[in-house]
């Protein structure tokens, strides 16, 4: 399966979307990951996303870290440009990127062992700042490159495959990533494309750090009885706070749920969010609301999904740095070289 | 003072070290610089250094000011007049006083006779009882003893007041009642040595020799330099001695590169949450087709390492600017030292090498942060400025900065979109020239050509995935093209020779410029005769080896104690130890020309023998 090519034919009746391309055109090499591996599924989903949203794969840098999740971004848009990093160290690769740039999608792919582990003091730094970015976490709670040691996001009381039982406090990037400052904050599961693609579309819509947390279990070390992050054990135990429909702009919105059931979002770029609310007392809004609700399902054993948590009016980066709206990358020697004139001055102070 | 025990007196004019003991945060610093500028004011150049602790209050804090006509920048060793202001330090300050010396001190306490010395003079003046009889409030009591002291100062070196009060009036320029109270207390202090000191054998006399030479210390020009070499990204950690840089840079930065249209930056300066964020970002945006830099010292670039390895085997241009001090993270912050070549020249895992520039002062700090990130583009690798503490922290006199409106950025090889389009062919790590630079392409360029992966080494020539040996020697073997086309284009060694034929020679680099050019002209006077090349770069070019193939014997004078840099020219040049003795200093001072002359002196005729 993963040695062979894909066929470089497209089909003629393959469906272009605005930006006349076919859902191929979003497509990278074949993945190299285990089959049934719950990133592949991901990967589909960033390509479904970016298609239906109609973003040119070349106006969109993927950055990842070290691991298999971070693999995967050879995975999707292949036309785009892509940096696999350092382990761990996305987050701050990404935010040179976009300090460069600020005109490209900036797709960060990240594990819970390069984000939650090695890389935590990055993650939360990169939220903080409001890099306006679209984070995704590839969540399996195992080192998987390196056969099966427990991440920091593995559940206490969960068994690796060799039997082992991990003592160790779990850290739930959904909350870390809400008390940091991202002000889009969602979680999908692998074996969920129905919910995960208008999360991610969303994200995409957002403007300033979006976190998507995503349970994708590992086929080949987690995925066993005993192990929290078994398509099993989160088929069992997701609780969906909602649903969300993903309107872009220019599209008339219809609202086909009952009144009181559906709420709309208006993003910043003018695209609308309609959620289906699953709990009628979960407002995504409220970030306090928000954590309380994510810390008592947890103790419950339940894994929340859905988006948890926006704010409309986030600042990112560029804003808090007042930077100018061309990309830093195009100033020439005339934009950044105050002259001599300028520099004389300077020398007359210093006598 | 008891004119039968008067001891015989240092007496010199321009050419003196004059050495203020404080106590950190007592406000001295700027009350030793204005002295300082004073001095250069009347056209005699001074060198001044700050000795300091890691401490923001209470602890020692030096300031020595070597006033040099002959225009000796680098530390000369000894005090001729010790302004003894810290108790806790008193009894070594006194020892540090040269025979003949002065020694000037708050005398409103009195001290027992042991706590003086007979061969050298002592001036008291009590400057603690005139401040507390003329000023009521505590802080005002301690910032115009400083003021004080300054003006007795002006008095016994016979220093023009006129000056003084200019570089006031210069510096409370619209706070009249600073200015005013500033030149009260400096007359204060006049009156009073008028009237109860008078003039000592130490003086300043009006001279020509400053010209239009900048005051400036190597940080500030360093940043200035990125202001003008069009750096547009930094991101850093702080970290005695850089912080000041970045903190420059943000500065000018605010003066200089705000769109005069939309009132919005072209620059953007994030303070990351530590040395691995900090590179991190530079490499993010160099990747991405901005210019960016960071500064840091010695424990900084430990954690840059597994960065660095991957900006050099990606490809990716970025500028460091290393103000070195001594070693480790708990060691010696606030002092100098050359210590870090080795680290920064290999630093990471794996085959690596990284471009080095050695700033010789505070003008080359301006020249090479700017010719660096030029480099950085030209030949798509890491590029390190090694400044130090010593240049990095202390005013230095240098020439003035220089600008060519002409000057257009080297961006290196990037290919365009029209390129790709017309259907040239990109290999992202080809060699295409012969050059062993391959070209890049900006993220975002063009919708279906130059889009490429970026990873480690593993992957050919057109940047698809691959492990084959042929693949990853292809690579690295193309790196070290790279690296030696980096020699040509580097700053090139500058050679000054010895005015009598000689088989003897010697290398230098960095902030050992100033006392090495001191130490040559002692060593000339002594018939002792080298031929001097001041290194300006790693790699080195093909006339170092020129330089020490024409010579038996070539000196390597470092600030530090394992001879990095000799180790390197033993390595890369294949040069026989021997041929190349070490001369080491590395206590955290300033080398001084003195200890430069008697350990070459020392060495030159002991080989001499027969």
């Amino acid at each position: 399966m993963t040695y062979l090519a894909k066929p470089k034919l497209h089909h003629p009746s393959l469906v272009q979307n605005k930006v006349c391309r076919t859902r191929r055109d979003y497509e990278g090499r074949v993945s190299t990951l285990c089959a049934g591996c719950g990133h592949d599924s991901i990967s589909a989903a960033i390509i479904q996303a970016c298609w239906e949203m109609d973003v040119e794969p070349h106006r969109v840098a993927k950055l990842s870290g070290i691991g298999c999740s971070s693999k995967t971004p050879d995975y999707f848009l292949g036309n785009s440009h892509g940096f696999n990093t350092v382990h761990g160290r996305m987050p701050s690769v990404l935010t040179g990127a976009n300090l460069a740039n600020r005109s490209l999608l900036y797709l960060g792919i990240s594990g819970d062992g390069d984000s939650a582990s090695i890389g935590i003091g990055q993650f939360a730094h990169v939220m903080r700042r409001g890099v306006n970015m679209v984070y995704i976490l590839e969540n399996n709670g195992v080192y998987g490159l390196t056969k099966g040691q427990f991440s920091a996001t593995a559940d206490q009381g969960s068994k690796s495959k060799k039997g082992v039982v991990n003592s160790d406090t779990p850290i739930d990037t959904i909350s870390l990533a809400l008390q940091m400052g991202a002000s889009f904050i969602a979680r999908g599961f692998s074996g969920d494309k129905q919910q995960l693609v208008p999360i991610i579309k969303a994200a995409i819509a957002h403007k300033g750090a979006a976190f998507i947390d995503i349970v994708s279990p590992c086929v080949a070390f987690n995925n066993h009885p005993g192990s929290t992050k078994s398509y099993d054990y989160v088929r069992e135990h997701n609780e969906a706070v909602n649903r969300i429909d993903f309107i872009p702009t220019r599209e008339e919105i219809v609202v086909d749920y009952a009144e009181g059931q559906v709420i709309e979002v208006e993003q910043h770029d003018g695209t609308v969010l309609l959620l289906r609310k699953l709990h009628r007392d979960y407002d995504p809004h409220n970030k306090i609301g928000a954590m309380n609700y994510i810390a008592k399902h947890q103790a419950e054993g339940e894994v929340v999904t859905g988006l948890l948590y926006v704010d409309n009016d986030a600042r990112d980066l560029h804003e808090h740095l007042n930077t100018i709206e061309a990309p830093l990358n195009t100033l020439t020697a005339q934009h950044l070289s105050p002259g001599k004139a300028a520099l004389d001055k300077i020398n007359q102070r210093l006598r | 003072m008891n004119a039968q025990l008067k001891p015989q007196q240092i007496s010199a004019i321009n050419d003196f070290v004059v050495k203020f003991a404080n106590v950190n945060g007592s406000g001295s610093a700027s009350a030793n610089e204005l002295f300082a500028k004073a001095i250069l004011r009347m056209g005699v150049p001074v060198s001044p250094r700050n000795i300091f602790p890691s401490n923001i209050q209470g602890l020692p804090t030096w300031y020595e000011i070597r006033v040099t006509e002959a225009g000796w920048l680098g530390r000369r060793g000894g005090v001729d007049l010790m302004v003894a202001m810290n108790p806790q330090t008193w009894n070594n300050d006194v020892k540090e006083i040269e025979p003949g010396g002065y020694l000037f001190y708050d005398s409103s306490k009195a001290l027992p006779a042991s706590r003086f010395r007979s061969d050298i003079t002592v001036i008291g003046m009590p400057l603690t009882e005139i401040c507390n009889a003329t000023y009521s409030d505590a802080r005002q009591r301690q910032l115009f003893k400083n003021i004080l002291y300054v003006g007795a100062l002006s008095v016994m070196l016979d220093m023009e007041a006129g000056v003084i009060e200019q570089l006031f009036t210069e510096q409370y320029k619209g706070k009249e009642k600073l200015l005013d109270s500033n030149v009260q207390a400096l007359h204060l202090g006049r009156d009073y040595a008028t009237k109860h000191i008078g003039r000592i054998a130490l003086t300043v006399q009006r001279a020509d020799k400053v010209g239009d030479r900048i005051f400036v210390d190597g940080n500030s020009a360093a940043a200035l330099g990125c202001v003008y070499g069009g750096a547009s990204v930094c991101a850093w950690y702080p970290i005695t001695p850089s912080s000041s840089l970045a903190e420059a840079f943000q500065s000018y930065c605010q003066k200089l590169r705000v769109d005069p249209d939309t009132g919005k930056n072209c620059y953007a300066i994030v303070q990351a949450e530590d040395e691995i964020a900090s590179v991190g970002m530079i490499v993010g945006a160099g990747w991405n087709g901005a210019r960016a830099f960071t500064a840091t010292s010695g424990p900084g670039v430990s954690l840059m390492t597994e960065f660095l390895g991957l900006a050099y085997f990606a490809e990716i241009p970025i500028t460091l600017i290393n103000v070195q001090r001594g070693g480790p993270s708990t060691g010696m912050p606030t002092r100098t030292q050359q210590a870090d070549i080795l680290a920064c020249a290999y630093a990471s895992h794996g085959d690596t090498k990284h471009i080095l520039l050695f700033p010789e002062d505070p003008k080359e700090c301006f020249d090479h942060a700017a010719a660096a990130l030029d480099l950085a583009d030209r030949l798509q690798t890491p590029v390190f400025v090694m400044t130090d503490l010593d240049i990095g922290m202390n005013q230095r006199l240098c020439a003035p900065f220089e600008w060519d409106d002409a000057r257009e950025y080297d961006r290196g090889k990037v290919m365009t979109a029209e390129e790709l389009e017309s259907g040239r062919d990109f290999g992202r790590y080809l060699d295409v020239d012969g050059d062993g630079i391959p070209f890049r392409t900006y993220p975002g360029t063009h919708p279906s050509k130059g889009g490429f992966f970026t990873r480690g080494t593993t992957r050919n020539a057109y940047a698809q995935y691959s492990e084959a040996g042929p693949d990853y020697l292809y690579n690295v073997h193309r790196l070290l093209k790279k690296f030696d086309t980096a020699k040509t284009l580097v700053p090139q060694p500058v050679i000054r020779a010895a005015a009598k034929a000689t088989r003897f020679g010697v290398l230098y680099f960095g902030s050992t410029s100033p006392a090495m050019h001191e130490a040559l002209e002692a060593l000339e006077a002594m018939d002792l005769h080298l031929d001097a090349m001041r290194l300006r770069a790693f790699p080195f070019s093909d006339s170092v080896v020129e330089f020490i193939d024409a010579h038996d014997q070539v000196f390597v004078v470092e600030q530090n104690r394992d001879a990095q840099l000799r180790g390197m020219l033993v390595n890369e040049l294949e040069i026989a130890p021997a041929r190349l003795p070490k001369i080491l200093h590395y206590d955290g001072t300033p080398i001084t020309a003195r200890f430069i002359t008697t350990a070459i002196a020392e060495q030159m005729r002991a080989r001499s023998r027969p």
